[in-house]
């Protein structure tokens, strides 16, 4: 089953890291990637987003776009970066995640990628 | 080269892959480096074939290809090892010597391809790798090949190949069938292996999808080949026989917009006549001669519903005695949830409804999606609309199938309107 992981942080809260709590977090992140990539689980394709306050967002209503600046939802933690699974069960993709050093700062969403294939009715 | 011909050079080059690497892991010992080369022969014989025909001896000609390869390998390893100052007599020398020729102890082709299934599929591999490195191993698919199929990084099927060969280097599992006392179960994880490729094939549907079905004509091109080398396991032919009657249906069971048809509603004239045929012939003669199995009564039950001319001639009192059969021999939440359907057929919704309570407090299934779309058809065959329709939505919500999710909220939508204003509600299942 396919699965994205959506990392959702304050903007900012990376800056608010010490310098110290920054380089553990970087140099976790890139064992955890390298680990689960070479399991075969973690996909390529994922990325880290720029701050939600460069981004627009667009509306089309009547056919009339409306764009806004920053992000659509005023929610206090923003999307900062997903990348995506690929693991026997959903059970296998929480207790991947729970590896993740952003898990332990942050919070990290998984949720099933809707699948084209269909079962036999 | 003509379409056919190349086809046909295609398919003499997947029969002959595990053959090739059999010979060379018999003669060098060392499985990772002769999988490789032997992937680097079948590609120079898709480059070069073509031009300057397929040679008189192709599988010697494999041989000969990947021999060399896999010994410039090994050179290049072996000098590795030198200086790394670990010798290459970690690795038992006579493991590099191919055995004298009318050896009593060398095997035939046909052990090579059936002890790289075992192998492919040895349990202390992941399934996801188990997978990989049968279709690659034993199939004969290049690694793009299975990313595709598998719709997932070329680098990640890369990866659980070559972890799937280290686990096998690392654990000393030695290149021969398994031992006489753990065949029986060992088989079954070769024919689960194949199952899921089928099973990961046949549920794709059209459109973007289509050469994710080419993994259906594969897991049934290998299992003919294991029913091959073993004629007389049961099991083997049962699985054999479902997958064809199963694969009967493919072009009736979707839309050309990818949307699901349910078995009652598929236009049987669509169904392969040839493969059903091919099924019933296995599947009878399995039932006759072989101890029972799962996948023979799975096959038997997929013969009744293909040999019934319309959906309304479908024996159901077969079918749920196959079903109560196959919930002795391997209970399992799922077959139960398809014994309810059957039961309903025969004595009606609420006693397949009443089967069903049983699986509420069941962990592995009372959340999940089919259990829900499932009753729900049970409840619109039993008239109670509303009921019915809490449950396709609750059963639309759980699903991570897109075509399956806009199929049970368009059965949703349905009872939203009025019983009056509609026909009597089909059955779906």
């Amino acid at each position: 089953m396919k699965y994205v992981a959506l990392v959702y942080s304050n903007p900012g809260a990376f800056e608010a890291l010490s310098q110290t709590e920054r380089d553990e977090l970087m140099s976790e992140a890139d064992a955890y990637l390298k680990e689960f990539t070479e399991s075969g689980e973690l996909l390529g394709g994922g990325a880290a987003l720029a701050d939600p306050s460069t981004g627009k967002t667009v509306r089309v209503r009547d056919g009339v776009p409306a764009i806004t600046d920053g992000p659509f939802a005023e929610a206090k933690e923003q999307l900062a970066g997903y990348y995506l699974l690929d693991t026997e069960s959903l059970e296998r993709a929480t207790e991947i995640v729970t590896r993740d050093p952003a898990a332990r700062f942050w919070a990290v969403e998984v949720r099933p990628i809707m699948d084209m294939a269909g079962p036999e009715m | 080269m003509t379409t056919q011909a190349a086809r046909g050079a295609e398919d003499l080059l997947r029969q002959l892959a595990p053959q090739v690497l059999g010979v060379l892991v018999r003669r060098y010992g060392n499985f990772d480096l002769a999988e490789e080369a032997v992937q680097e022969a079948l590609l120079a014989a898709v480059l070069q074939w073509p031009d300057q025909g397929v040679p008189d001896n192709p599988r010697g000609w494999l041989i000969t290809v990947a021999s060399r390869r896999l010994a410039d390998e090994m050179r290049s390893e072996q000098a590795r090892r030198r200086r790394e100052e670990r010798a290459a007599a970690q690795v038992p020398s006579d493991e590099f010597v191919a055995p004298p020729p009318g050896d009593e102890r060398r095997p035939s082709r046909e052990d090579d391809t059936l002890t790289l299934l075992f192998l492919s599929s040895h349990p202390s591999l992941s399934p996801a790798s188990q997978l990989a490195l049968t279709l690659r191993a034993v199939g004969g698919l290049t690694t793009a090949e299975i990313a595709r199929a598998f719709l997932v990084p070329e680098s990640t099927i890369a990866q659980r190949i070559s972890r799937a060969k280290q686990s096998i280097k690392a654990s000393g599992i030695p290149f021969s069938l398994p031992p006489e006392p753990e065949r029986a179960a060992r088989l079954q994880v070769v024919l689960h292996v194949l199952y899921l490729i089928f099973n990961e094939g046949y549920t794709a549907s059209t459109g973007p999808d289509l050469q994710r079905s080419e993994l259906t004509a594969e897991a049934i091109r290998l299992t003919r080949e294991v029913r091959r080398l073993l004629p007389d396991d049961g099991e083997v032919t049962g699985l054999l026989a479902l997958m064809l009657l199963t694969d009967a249906r493919r072009a009736a069971r979707t839309r050309a917009d990818g949307s699901l048809v349910p078995l009652a509603e598929q236009d049987r004239k669509l169904w392969n006549r040839g493969y059903i045929e091919e099924g019933l012939a296995l599947i009878t003669d399995a039932l006759g001669r072989a101890p029972l199995g799962p996948y023979q009564l799975q096959a038997a039950i997929a013969a009744v519903h293909d040999e019934a001319a319309r959906a309304e001639d479908t024996d159901w009192p077969q079918i749920l005695a196959l079903y109560a059969l196959l919930e002795r021999i391997s209970p399992n939440p799922m077959v139960t949830l398809n014994h309810a359907v059957a039961l309903a057929m025969v004595r009606g919704p609420h006693a397949g409804l009443e089967l069903l309570r049983r699986l509420d407090g069941n962990g592995r299934i009372s959340g999940h999606h089919r259990l829900d779309a499932v009753r729900a058809h049970l409840l619109e065959m039993a008239g109670d609309r509303a009921a019915a329709r809490e449950s396709y939505r609750s059963a639309a919500r759980r699903t991570t199938s897109l075509p399956e999710r806009r199929y049970l909220e368009a059965r949703a939508a349905r009872l939203a309107t009025p019983a009056n204003c509609r026909s009597t509600a089909r059955r779906s299942t």
